[in-house]
C-alpha cells in the first residue's frame, strides 16, 4: 500500500481544489479548514498525502476503505456479546497454556516460559531448553507478569506531557523522517538502553546505512568496560567470557559474583550446584574461593571467602597470578599459608580445571590477570571459552560522549530508547542541562519516568509481554520474544518506534522481527523456534585462542594507601538493578538475599566500621565523594571488608511511581562518577545525627548455638555420613491415632548446600500464590506476607562469618502443632499428608501460628485486596488460588493447585500420579535445584532418594512435630579437610 | 501464740456500731429508691461514659479496619486482647470467691461486700467474654465456635483449648449471673416494697418474681442459693485453670508448663481481691457506709492477697527455675529475654508491683490505712495485667528459629479498648449502684441481728 501513497513532501492544503480537478467533498471543494483539521487529526499521517492529491487508482481504493470503514463504525454501538459457544483454538476454560519467550535481564535474555489463562499471562517460569535459564528464573523474572498489570504503567503517548495519539506521533515521526532524509541524519541520535536484540541490531543498521550522518550512543549504567578493554588489549577485539563451572574443580573468584550477577548466573547456578551436590561418602565437591570486595551470593557459597577493600582487588589479583606462576614453575604445587597460597595450590593442581574469574566491575587490569591465570592453567578454551559478544553493536560512545556532542550542538534531536539517564546519568555528567539544550528529545519507556518528563514527545514502551521481538541469551543463544497479550494500553516496542522513524506507516513488530529471521528460519522453522523458545544453533561458537595471544599479566598497580580514605563499592540493587523495576511492589518487598532489607537501601558497612563511627543501625551517614555528598543510613554487614562502604544503585528515585514512592531509599547515583562508576576511592564519611527507619524482615542473626542449619566439611560427612542426625533420637510418641496414606504422601526436601540464597523461591511463591504485598508500614509491624522465607544466619566472627541460608516453608508436620489447637478445624490434615488451611473456615484466633514453632504461617491483619473494585493487578492473580480477605490465616500449601491438577489429569488417565510431575513453585524457578517434591510412599521417587540421603534431617525434630519438609546438612569444601593437609579440625 | 491472740482480738469487728433492720434498709434503698448520691457521682459516670463512648469506637473501628489494627504480627499473634481476656477473668474470681466460697465456709464478713463483689464478677466476665472476640480476625463468626448444627457443617473441633475455653467462659458466666440474681430477689422484693413510684414498684416487682418472704420462700432460697454456691465453687478453680490450659496446651516456650493452672488461679484471685479493694474503698467512703463494709473486711482482703500474691511468687521463682533446671535452651533463652530482653522493663515493674508491693501488705499499718491499701491494690491491678501480657508476649518473641524472633508493640486501638473496657465496667458499676442494692440488705440485716442478739 505504501507503494502507491504519494511519499512527496506535503505542499500546503490547497484553498480552492475546484481548481486542482477532481473533489472528495463539497467541504473540500469549499476548501474547507475544518475538513483539512479533521483529516489532520484523524488520519494525521495521511492528510498531507491526501491533500497533496491522489490518483484514479487510490481513490478508488481509499473510497472503497471507507465504505467498508463506514459500515464498521456503524456497528460499533450496538456493542453485542458473544457466547462461548465455539471458543479459540486450544484455548480451554481453566486450563493454562504456555508459550516460549524471554525476558530482558540487562543486555541479555533469559528463556521463559510464561502461564497464560484465557489470554491473560500470570505466571512466569523458566525454560529448561534456554542455556541461561536451564528451567529456572530468579526472583525479577517473577515480578514480569504483576509489572505488565502496573497500573502507572505509561499509557499513551505524551506530546509535550500531554495525552497525545500514536497515530500524532507517527505523523510527527514522518516530519522528522522527512528532515533526517534531506540532512542524512545530521543532528540526530539514538541513545540505546543497549539489547542484544538482531532485529534492533538490524533496524539500527539500516537507519545508519541511510542515514550515515545518525550518531549512536549506548547507556547502559549497570555495564562496565573492564573486561571488553582487556580482551581488546590481548586478543585485539572484545570478547565475553563463557565459564563452565561444570568442568572446574577450582574455582577462584576476584570479586566476581557469577552466581547472582550477569546474564548466566541461573546457568552458573545450576552447574556449580551440581559440581558440589553429594550425596554419598564417595561424591565429590569442586571448590570456591571467593575475593569479594562487598558480601555477595557468591562469597556466602564459598569455602574460602576473603573479604577486602575493592581497589586491593587488583594487587590481590597480580599476587595471585604470581604464585600460580611460582607453583608452576616449580612444578609441584605446595600448599602455604593464607588465602592466595591455598588458591594458587589449588589452581595449579587442577590445571585447566581450574578457573579463576574477575568480576566485570573491576578494572582491565584484574581481568588481564584472570585471563593470564587461566591460560597459564591451560584453562582457556576448557573451564572457560570466550565468544563474541552478543550485544556487539557499534556505537559513538556512551552518555558522556552524547552530553559532549549536544553541548557542542552536533546533536539536537534525541531518541532515548528504553534508557532513564536523567535519573542514571552519573552525578558529574549535567545531563539535565544538555537535554535542555535539545531541539526535541523523544523518549520511549515503560513509564512516564524521570527522562519521560523532559521529553517533548514520549512514547509508552510495550511490556515484554506485549512485544514481539528477539533477544540473546548469554551465550549467544536467541530467543523469538512472543508477547502474551495484546498491548494493554498504547504501548509500542522499540522496533515499532525504529519503524515509524524509517518511514513505515503502519509499523508492525512482528513483521519486523520476522523480516530479520526471513533467511534463517523458514516457516516451519519459525514456528519451532517460538515453541521452543530458543532458535537453533545460534549459540555463539568458543573464539579460538591462539597460545601466542595469552596476556600477559601487565604491571601490578600502585597498591592504594590505607588511610583514613574510604572506598566505595557501587552495586545495583538485586532486584530494582538501576531503578527500572522500582515500581514493583513485589520486589521492593522481596528481602534482599543477605541483608534482608525491604523498601529501601542503606550504606553497608562493615561492624568494625561501624563500631569506629558509633554508628547505630539507621543512623544517617553522609557520604562525600569529590565533592558531592549523599545521606544515607547505615546498615551494618557481617563480613563486610573494612575500610569500605556499599552503595546500592536504584532506589530513591522521585518519579517512578506511587509504589516507589512508598519506599525509603538514597539513590547513590547521585554520588557516582563517570570515571568510576563501580569503585570509588577517597571518600569520606560524617555522622549525622538523625535514623532513619530501614526495615528488614530478619532481625536475629544468630542461631544461638541451636541446631537449625546444621553443616560438615565434606571430609567430617565422609567420616561420619549421618553427622546431621541428633543424639538421642528424635522422640516419636503420639497420643493421637497415625495417619494411613493409601495413595500419595507428599514431601519435600531442601539442600542447603546446593541453596545459595537467590529468593527466586520466594519471587516464584509470591507470584503463584496471589500473596499479597503489604508496604513498608505493615513490614515495619513485622507482617509481611511470604509464604516462603529463606533465613540467612552468620555464624563466627562477624568480619568473616559463615553464611547459611536456610528457605523455611511450611513444614507439613505429620503431628502438625497447628492442628490440634484451631478451634475450628480451619487447618486440617489431607488424606495425601498435606496440612490444608481452610480460608473459609477461619475466623482468625491466630493459635495455629502461635503454636507453629517454625512461625511460617501468615495472617491478613488488615484487608490486602480489593475484592470490590480489583485494580489492574488483580489480572495477574493466578485463578486456581484463592485470594485470601482479612482475618484469615493462610502459609504454604506446597501449591496444593499444582497438585490437584497433576491428581485430576492422572485421574482422566486412569494412572498413578508419575514422580516429577507436582513441581512445586519454589522447586520450578530454583536455579540450583535444591528443592525436591515428591511422594514419598514411592520409593523410587527422587524425593523418597534425597530422604534416604545420610545427611538428610528435620528441622526441630525434637519437638516430634515429624516434619514432611526436611533439610540436607551444608557441605562445604575447605581446604585442609580432604587429607592434604588435616588440622584435625573436624573431630 | 499470745500475739496471736492478742491480735485476733484486736481485730476489727465485721459491724461498727448498733443497726437495727429500718436503719439499715433505709440506708442502703434510699441509694435505690431516693437517688441518695454523693456529688460526684454523676461527673464520675459521665467520665466512666466517656470512656464507653471510646470502647464503642474502638470496637467500630477495629471491625472496620481488622485486627491489625492492634499492633500484633507474627511471631507475636496474641497481643492484648488475650491479656486483657485474661486479666479481667481473673478479677472476676473474687467476687465468685466471696459469694460463694465464703459462703460455704460461713464466713460471715462476706456478707456486706459480696453483692459488689458479685456484681463486678458479672461485669468483669461481660468484659472479659468480649475481648476473644475482639480478637479474632473475623469476629462477626465468633459463633462458629458453638457446637451449632448449621448448614456449614461445622463443628469445634474439641482438641483445642479454645473451644474449652469458650464453655468454660459460657458457663462460669451462667452460673455468676444465676448466682448473682438469686441473691438479689430478697433485697429485690425490699425495694419493691418500699418503692414509692408506680415505675420502681413495677420493675422490682416483676425483678423480685413475688418473692413474699415467706418461710417457704426462705428455706428454698437458702437451699437453691447453697446449691449455686456449691455449683460456682469448683467454677472458681475451673475456669482459670483452663484458661490457662491455653496456653500450656502449646509448645512456645514459655507458655508450655505445668505450673500454670494452679499459678494462674492464684493469680486470678490475687488480682480479683486487689480489684474488690480498688472498687470498695472508694465506695465505702464515698457512700459513708464504713461501718458496714469495715476494716476488718479491708484487713481480710489484703490478707487473702498475701496469700494468692505468694502464689504467684512462688509461681515466678518455680517457672525461672525450672526453666533453668529443664535444661531446655528454649526455655532459659526465653526466661533470659523475658528478663533482659525487650520486654525486660515491663517484666520488672510486673516484679515490681506484683512481689514488692505484695510485701507491704504484711504490715499492719498499710492493712490498716485504706489510701495505702488503695494504692497497693491499684498497683497490683496493673501488674497482674502486665503480667499477663509478659506471659502472651514474651515466650513467642524469641521462639525456636532465630530468624523469625521479633517483637510486637502496641498501637492506640490496644489502649482504646482496654481503657474503654475499663471506662465500661465502672460505668456498668455505676449503674449497678443507682439500679440496685450494692449492699446485701437482707444479709446486712441478718448480720446486725445476729450481732445484736448475742451482743
Amino acid at each position: 500500500m505504501s507503494a502507491t501513497v504519494d511519499d512527496r513532501t506535503p505542499a500546503a492544503p490547497p484553498r480552492s481544489a475546484f481548481a486542482r480537478g477532481p473533489w472528495r467533498s463539497l467541504d473540500e471543494l469549499a476548501g474547507s479548514e475544518e475538513l483539512r483539521r479533521f483529516v489532520e487529526t484523524e488520519f494525521p499521517a495521511f492528510h498531507r498525502r491526501l491533500a497533496a492529491g491522489v490518483d484514479r487508482r487510490t481513490l478508488l481504493k481509499l473510497m472503497g476503505a471507507s465504505l467498508a470503514l463506514g459500515g464498521l463504525a456503524a456497528c460499533t454501538p450496538a456493542q453485542e456479546i458473544v457466547p462461548y459457544v465455539r471458543q479459540p483454538e486450544n484455548v480451554v476454560p481453566g486450563r493454562p497454556l504456555f508459550y516460549a519467550t524471554a525476558l530482558r535481564s540487562g543486555a541479555y535474555g533469559i528463556g521463559a516460559v510464561v502461564e497464560s489463562h484465557e489470554g491473560r499471562p500470570t505466571k512466569v517460569e523458566g525454560n529448561p531448553d534456554h542455556p541461561s535459564s536451564l528451567g529456572a528464573t530468579d526472583a525479577v523474572m517473577q515480578a514480569a507478569v504483576l509489572e505488565l498489570f502496573d497500573p502507572e504503567r505509561s499509557r499513551t503517548p505524551l506530546k509535550a506531557g500531554e495525552p497525545a495519539s500514536w497515530a500524532a506521533f507517527l505523523d510527527h515521526a514522518h516530519a522528522l523522517r522527512d528532515e533526517l532524509e534531506r540532512t542524512r541524519g545530521r543532528g540526530a541520535a539514538i541513545l540505546l538502553d543497549p539489547v542484544a536484540s538482531p532485529t534492533l541490531e538490524r533496524q539500527l543498521v539500516a537507519l545508519r546505512a541511510a542515514w550515515p550522518l545518525l550518531r549512536l550512543y549506548r547507556h547502559d549504567p549497570l555495564a562496565a568496560t573492564g573486561l571488553a578493554e582487556a580482551t581488546q588489549a590481548a586478543f585485539g577485539r572484545a570478547l565475553a567470557p563463557l565459564p563452565r563451572l561444570d568442568r572446574a574443580d577450582a574455582i577462584v573468584s576476584l570479586d566476581a559474583d557469577f552466581l547472582a550477577e550477569g546474564p548466566g548466573r541461573l546457568a552458573h547456578a545450576r552447574v556449580f550446584a551440581d559440581r558440589r551436590r553429594v550425596r554419598g561418602p564417595r561424591d565429590g565437591m569442586s571448590r570456591l574461593y571467593a575475593a569479594e570486595s562487598t558480601p555477595t551470593l557468591t562469597g556466602a557459597a564459598a569455602d574460602h571467602r576473603l573479604a577486602l577493600r575493592p581497589s586491593r582487588v587488583g594487587a590481590l589479583a597480580a599476587e595471585l597470578a604470581a604464585a600460580v606462576e611460582t607453583l608452576t614453575a616449580v612444578g609441584r604445587p605446595e600448599a602455604g599459608e593464607g588465602w592466595i597460597a591455598a588458591a594458587a595450590a589449588d589452581l595449579v593442581a587442577a590445571g585447566p580445571a581450574g578457573l579463576v574469574l574477575a568480576g566485570d566491575h573491576q578494572p582491565a587490569r584484574v581481568h588481564r590477570a584472570a585471563l593470564a591465570i587461566n591460560a597459564r592453567l591451560g584453562a582457556l578454551g576448557r573451564s572457560l571459552a570466550l565468544i563474541e559478544p552478543s550485544d556487539a553493536l557499534a556505537a559513538d560512545g556512551g552518555l558522556d560522549a552524547l552530553v559532549a556532542a549536544i553541548g557542542v550542538g552536533e546533536v539536537t534531536t534525541l531518541l532515548v530508547l528504553g534508557a532513564n539517564p536523567l535519573h542514571t546519568a552519573p552525578a558529574d555528567l549535567d545531563v539535565a542541562a544538555a537535554f535542555g539544550r535539545l531541539r526535541e528529545l523523544v523518549h520511549h519507556g515503560a513509564y512516564v519516568d524521570e527522562t519521560g518528563r523532559r521529553a517533548h514527545w514520549h512514547i509508552p514502551a510495550a511490556h515484554e509481554l506485549e512485544s514481539w521481538s528477539d533477544v540473546r541469551g548469554h551465550d549467544g543463544t536467541a530467543s523469538i520474544v512472543q508477547p502474551l497479550i495484546a498491548p494493554l494500553h498504547q504501548g509500542r516496542t522499540a522496533h515499532e518506534v525504529l519503524a515509524a522513524l524509517a518511514g513505515d506507516v503502519t509499523p508492525d513488530a512482528l513483521a519486523l522481527v520476522r523480516a530479520t529471521w526471513r533467511d534463517a528460519l523458514d516457516d516451519p522453522a519459525w514456528g519451532e523456534a517460538l515453541r521452543a523458545g530458543v532458535v537453533k544453533g545460534t549459540a555463539a561458537a568458543p573464539v579460538d585462542i591462539p597460545a601466542a595471544s595469552v596476556p600477559s599479566v601487565g604491571d601490578g598497580a600502585p597498591a592504594p594507601g590505607e588511610g583514613e580514605d574510604i572506598d566505595i563499592r557501587f552495586v545495583p540493587d538485586p532486584w530494582l538493578r538501576d531503578g527500572r523495576h522500582a515500581n514493583s511492589a513485589l520486589l521492593q518487598e522481596l528481602p534482599r538475599p543477605l541483608t534482608k532489607l525491604v523498601w529501601g537501601n542503606a550504606v553497608l558497612v562493615s561492624p568494625a566500621l561501624a563500631a569506629r563511627l558509633r554508628a547505630e543501625p539507621g543512623q544517617m551517614l553522609e557520604i562525600a565523594l569529590d565533592g558531592r555528598t549523599i545521606e544515607a543510613p547505615v546498615w551494618i554487614a557481617p563480613g563486610h571488608p573494612d575500610g569500605t562502604v556499599t552503595l546500592t544503585l536504584g532506589h530513591g528515585r522521585a518519579e517512578a511511581g506511587a509504589v516507589a514512592r512508598m519506599a525509603a531509599g538514597y539513590d547513590a547515583f547521585r554520588l557516582r562518577g563517570s570515571a568510576a562508576p563501580w569503585i570509588a576511592t577517597g571518600a569520606r564519611l560524617a555522622l549525622r545525627e538523625p535514623v532513619q527507619r530501614v526495615l528488614t524482615t530478619q532481625h536475629h542473626q544468630s542461631m544461638e548455638g541451636r541446631d537449625i542449619v546444621r553443616h560438615a566439611s565434606l571430609a567430617g560427612f565422609r567420616e561420619k555420613p549421618d553427622f546431621a542426625h541428633g543424639s538421642p533420637p528424635a522422640p516419636d510418641d503420639t497420643l493421637y491415632p497415625r495417619w494411613d496414606y493409601p495413595h500419595e504422601a507428599w514431601g519435600m526436601v531442601i539442600d542447603q548446600t546446593a541453596c545459595i540464597g537467590c529468593m527466586a523461591c520466594v519471587s516464584a511463591c509470591q507470584a503463584e500464590n496471589n500473596i499479597p504485598t503489604v508496604g513498608p508500614d505493615e513490614c515495619e509491624r513485622g507482617r509481611e506476607m511470604h509464604w516462603l522465607r529463606v533465613d540467612r544466619y552468620y555464624e563466627g566472627p562477624p568480619d568473616a562469618p559463615d553464611t547459611h541460608f536456610q528457605p523455611v516453608p511450611c513444614m507439613h508436620c505429620e503431628q502438625a502443632p497447628c492442628e490440634v489447637v484451631c478451634p475450628v478445624n480451619a487447618t486440617v490434615h489431607t488424606h495425601d499428608g498435606l496440612n490444608a488451611q481452610v480460608y473459609n473456615r477461619c475466623i482468625g484466633t491466630r493459635y495455629c501460628s502461635q503454636n507453629c514453632p517454625y512461625k511460617v504461617r501468615r495472617f491478613n491483619f488488615v484487608e490486602h485486596q480489593d475484592f470490590d473494585a480489583p485494580g489492574l493487578e488483580a489480572a495477574a492473580n493466578n485463578p486456581n488460588v484463592s485470594v485470601r480477605s482479612r482475618g484469615v490465616m493462610e502459609k504454604c500449601t506446597y501449591c496444593v493447585q499444582r497438585i490437584s491438577a497433576a491428581r485430576i489429569a492422572a485421574q482422566i488417565a486412569n494412572r498413578e500420579i508419575a514422580d516429577g510431575e507436582v513441581v512445586t513453585a519454589c522447586q520450578q524457578s530454583c536455579p540450583a535445584r535444591a528443592i525436591t517434591f515428591g511422594n514419598l510412599n514411592d520409593p523410587a521417587s527422587r524425593v523418597a532418594a534425597e530422604k534416604a540421603a545420610p545427611h538428610n534431617y528435620a528441622l526441630l525434630e525434637e519437638l516430634n512435630t515429624r516434619p514432611r519438609t526436611t533439610y540436607l546438612a551444608r557441605i562445604v569444601n575447605p581446604v585442609g579437610d580432604d587429607g592434604k593437609t588435616e588440622e584435625g579440625g573436624h573431630g | 501464740m499470745a500475739d496471736a491472740a492478742a491480735t485476733r482480738a484486736a481485730r476489727p469487728p465485721v459491724l461498727r456500731g448498733r443497726h437495727d433492720r429500718d436503719e439499715i434498709t433505709g440506708r442502703i434503698g434510699s441509694i435505690v429508691l431516693r437517688g441518695r448520691l454523693p456529688r460526684l457521682f454523676w461527673p464520675a459516670f459521665f467520665v466512666a461514659f466517656l470512656f464507653v463512648l471510646l470502647f464503642f469506637f474502638s470496637i467500630a473501628w477495629l471491625i472496620s479496619v481488622g485486627v491489625g489494627a492492634y499492633g500484633i504480627n507474627i511471631p507475636v499473634a496474641w497481643g492484648t486482647m488475650i491479656s486483657n481476656f485474661v486479666w479481667w477473668i481473673g478479677i472476676g474470681h473474687a467476687g465468685t470467691l466471696i459469694s460463694a466460697v465464703l459462703l460455704l465456709l460461713r464466713q460471715p464478713w462476706r456478707a456486706s461486700i459480696n453483692r459488689f463483689a458479685e456484681a463486678m464478677t458479672l461485669f468483669a466476665v461481660a468484659m472479659a467474654g468480649l475481648f476473644p472476640i475482639l480478637h479474632l480476625g473475623r469476629p462477626w463468626f465468633f459463633y462458629w465456635l458453638l457446637p451449632l448444627p448449621n448448614t456449614h457443617m461445622h463443628w469445634p473441633q474439641w482438641r483445642s483449648p479454645l473451644v474449652w475455653d469458650f464453655t468454660a467462659i459460657a458457663t462460669y458466666a451462667t452460673v455468676s449471673l444465676l448466682f448473682w440474681y438469686m441473691g438479689l430477689i430478697p433485697d429485690l422484693a425490699i425495694l419493691r416494697d418500699r418503692a414509692r413510684t408506680r415505675a420502681g414498684q413495677l420493675f422490682y416487682g416483676i425483678l423480685a418474681l413475688g418473692w413474699r418472704g415467706s418461710a417457704f420462700h426462705w428455706a428454698r432460697f437458702d437451699r437453691t442459693y447453697y446449691l449455686l454456691a456449691a455449683l460456682a465453687t469448683p467454677l472458681v478453680v475451673s475456669v482459670h485453670s483452663i484458661v490457662s490450659l491455653d496456653f500450656t496446651f502449646a509448645l512456645i516456650p514459655g507458655y508450655h508448663s505445668t505450673i500454670f493452672p494452679p499459678y494462674f488461679v492464684a493469680g486470678a484471685l490475687y488480682s480479683g481481691f486487689a480489684m474488690v479493694l480498688t472498687i470498695a474503698i472508694p465506695l465505702r467512703r464515698a457512700f459513708a457506709v464504713e461501718d458496714l463494709i469495715t476494716a476488718r473486711h479491708l484487713d481480710n482482703a489484703a490478707r487473702v492477697m498475701i496469700a494468692a500474691g505468694m502464689v504467684v511468687a512462688y509461681g515466678y521463682l518455680s517457672e525461672a527455675f525450672f526453666a533453668w533446671y529443664s535444661g531446655d535452651t528454649y526455655e532459659q533463652t526465653t526466661m533470659w529475654r523475658r528478663a533482659f530482653g525487650p520486654y525486660a522493663p515491663l517484666f520488672w515493674v510486673m516484679l515490681a508491683c506484683n512481689v514488692g508491693v505484695l510485701q507491704a501488705l504484711w504490715l499492719r499499718r498499710v492493712r490498716f490505712s485504706p489510701l495505702a491499701l488503695w494504692i497497693a491494690a491499684v498497683l497490683i491491678n496493673l501488674g497482674m495485667w502486665l503480667e499477663r501480657y509478659v506471659i502472651v508476649v514474651s515466650g513467642l518473641a524469641n521462639d525456636f528459629l532465630p530468624s523469625s524472633w521479633g517483637t510486637q508493640s502496641l498501637a492506640w486501638l490496644d489502649y482504646g479498648i482496654f481503657l474503654g473496657s475499663l471506662g465500661t465496667f465502672f460505668a456498668l458499676v455505676f449503674l449497678f449502684i443507682r439500679i440496685l442494692p450494692a449492699i446485701t440488705i437482707f444479709e446486712v440485716e441478718e448480720l446486725a441481728d445476729e450481732k445484736a442478739g448475742r451482743a
